[in-house]
């Protein structure tokens, strides 16, 4: 209990140099583009490609369940579409850029620290936290929440090849169903969501990264401890989020 | 100048610095001697702030700077090089970025001013014709260099070198050693360094302070060494046999005279 306080008052020590005004704003305005490259833009595969089989599992799924001819078949697409929207796409997809760019974060903060690269950016008169670890906060917490609209996006059409190959709805009345009751709302709440989400998962491992001492060994070990940290307090926050959005 | 005053620092209990005083002059190369494990760097990174001291003084020049926090702390090491013992050279920058870096962050120069500096500071340590490779592209002694271009790239007034010859051959040694009392001289700065190697300690030794027990534990320049009966102090730097048969040789020949 008390080195979970201490932990805490760590963490929030190190945000506090976090958010602070850059030195020189040009060269954050630069970096935080380069971080929306490194941690954004090369997660759109990874995000594309589970949005594509989560999207097919619940169109399924919901077919499976709605198998009952009181209820009509439109019912398949609107109930993917909100699904997706309510529930996977953020919290899903952030649970996945935990992993993915959880890990890339913890590991390039942390060889930095062992290696003396963050003492020398100290030396220097430079805050190492505010120069490396701002930007890529800024830019995920930007970036991600399109990611989750692409993941809807994708997550409906893997819904609607899976209607296509299994013939469980027609695609007609699966479009239909998407296009149902649309609330812009859900996809509001997704984006903040994946912004509350993106702040956990880039703070977190860089928090473990920034602290790390010892070998490469132990940086592998910071990285596991960041992803599983994160993860948890991702679905935490989801409770929380939902609870506050929804009601 | 750089002046400690009764510095202790502990780690969990077990006491690494024990009542840490003495001066650091200006325009001298100012050693820190001592056996692995003795302090030298916990001593340096106490000095330079990347420690937290338990209690003591620490001035530079007149300013008590062991009791600057945040931004004033910042401006300090503004005015400071290091050379880390692994170099430390940000590995996702190019050399040149790399001695730029400190330009950039805290100069309005023009790209053409600070591509000149960069140039200049790579040909003091005659490390020409690298700008655009990267630190795992070049060897140890080039990235020793690379890294003291950096830590003068903006005329710093102290100068702090953590074991500059650790994993170098003797003749690199030798070379960085002498390039760190040039350019000491030549920009008249307070240089600490940190090291082990017995070269180094009879080569640019003007004043060396030896770390024992967590204390200082002999003091002197490099000439008074030789004739120091210092136990601890003897066993340290002439630990081999070559060296003790050189040191009695070299005593012998003043007697003889
Ligand atoms: N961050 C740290 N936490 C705990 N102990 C440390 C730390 N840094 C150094 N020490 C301990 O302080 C002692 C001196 O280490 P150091 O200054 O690195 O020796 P050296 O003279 O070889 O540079 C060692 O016993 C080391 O274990
Ligand atoms: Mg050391």
């Amino acid at each position: 209990m008390r080195k979970m306080l201490e932990t805490l008052g760590r963490y929030v020590m190190l945000m506090r140099k976090v958010f602070t005004r850059p030195d020189k704003p040009r060269i954050f305005f630069k970096q935080t583009v380069v971080e929306m490259e490194k941690l954004g833009m090369n997660s759109i595969s990874i995000v594309s490609i589970i949005s594509v089989f989560i999207g097919a599992v619940i169109a399924l799924q919901m077919a499976y369940n709605l198998e009952n001819p009181m209820i009509p078949k439109t019912y398949v697409g609107l109930a993917t579409r909100d699904i997706l929207l309510l529930e996977f796409s953020s919290t899903i997809i952030a649970l996945i850029l935990a992993g993915k760019v959880g890990s890339n974060i913890t590991s390039e903060i942390g060889s930095m620290r062992i290696t003396e690269q963050i003492d020398a950016m100290e030396m220097m008169g430079v805050n190492s936290a505010n120069y490396l670890i701002l930007p890529k906060v800024v830019a995920s917490v930007i970036f991600n929440p399109f990611l989750v609209v692409l993941s809807a996006v994708i997550g409906m059409i893997g819904g609607t090849i899976i209607a296509i190959i299994t013939g469980i709805v027609t695609p007609g009345e699966y479009v239909d169903g998407i296009r149902m009751y649309f609330q812009p709302y859900y996809l509001f709440y997704s984006m903040i969501k994946m912004a509350f989400f993106s702040f956990v998962i880039t703070t977190i491992p860089a928090f473990y990264g920034y602290y790390a001492k010892g070998g490469s060994l132990d940086v592998g070990k910071a990285s596991t401890n960041g992803i599983v940290s994160s993860s948890v307090l991702v679905l935490a926050l989801n409770l929380l989020l939902t609870q506050i959005l929804l009601t | 100048m750089i002046r400690v005053n009764h510095i202790y620092k502990s780690f969990d209990g077990k006491e690494v610095l024990h009542d840490i005083s003495g001066v650091f002059e200006q325009g001298k190369v100012n050693l820190i001697i001592g056996r692995s494990g003795s302090g030298k760097t916990v001593m340096l990174k106490s000095i330079v702030g990347l420690h937290p001291i338990d209690s003591g003084e620490i001035y530079y020049d007149d300013i008590l700077f062991s009791s600057l926090e945040g931004k004033k702390r910042r401006e300090i090491h503004k005015r400071v090089g290091m050379l880390f013992q692994g170099s430390a050279l940000f590995d996702f920058a190019t050399v040149e970025e790399n001695v730029m870096f400190p330009m950039d962050m805290f100069t309005n120069m023009t790209k053409e001013e600070k591509r000149e500096r960069v140039n200049f500071c790579l040909s003091r340590v005659n490390m020409e014709n690298a700008n655009t490779k990267y630190p795992a592209e070049i060897s140890g002694g080039m990235q020793k260099r690379v890294a003291i271009a950096r830590a003068i790239a903006l005329n710093p007034k102290y100068f702090f070198c953590d074991e500059p010859n650790s994993g170098l051959d003797p003749q690199t040694s030798i070379l960085i050693d002498n390039l760190i009392k040039d350019i000491t001289e030549e920009y008249q700065m307070t240089t600490i360094v940190n090291t082990h190697d017995m070269n180094s300690v009879l080569g640019i030794g003007d004043k060396i302070m030896f770390i024992y027990d967590s204390r200082i534990w002999w003091e002197g320049a490099k000439d008074n060494i030789l004739e120091s009966d210092n136990e601890e102090l003897n066993d340290f730097v002439f630990a081999s046999k070559m060296a003790r048969q050189a040191k009695e040789m070299i005593m012998e020949k003043r007697s003889l005279k």
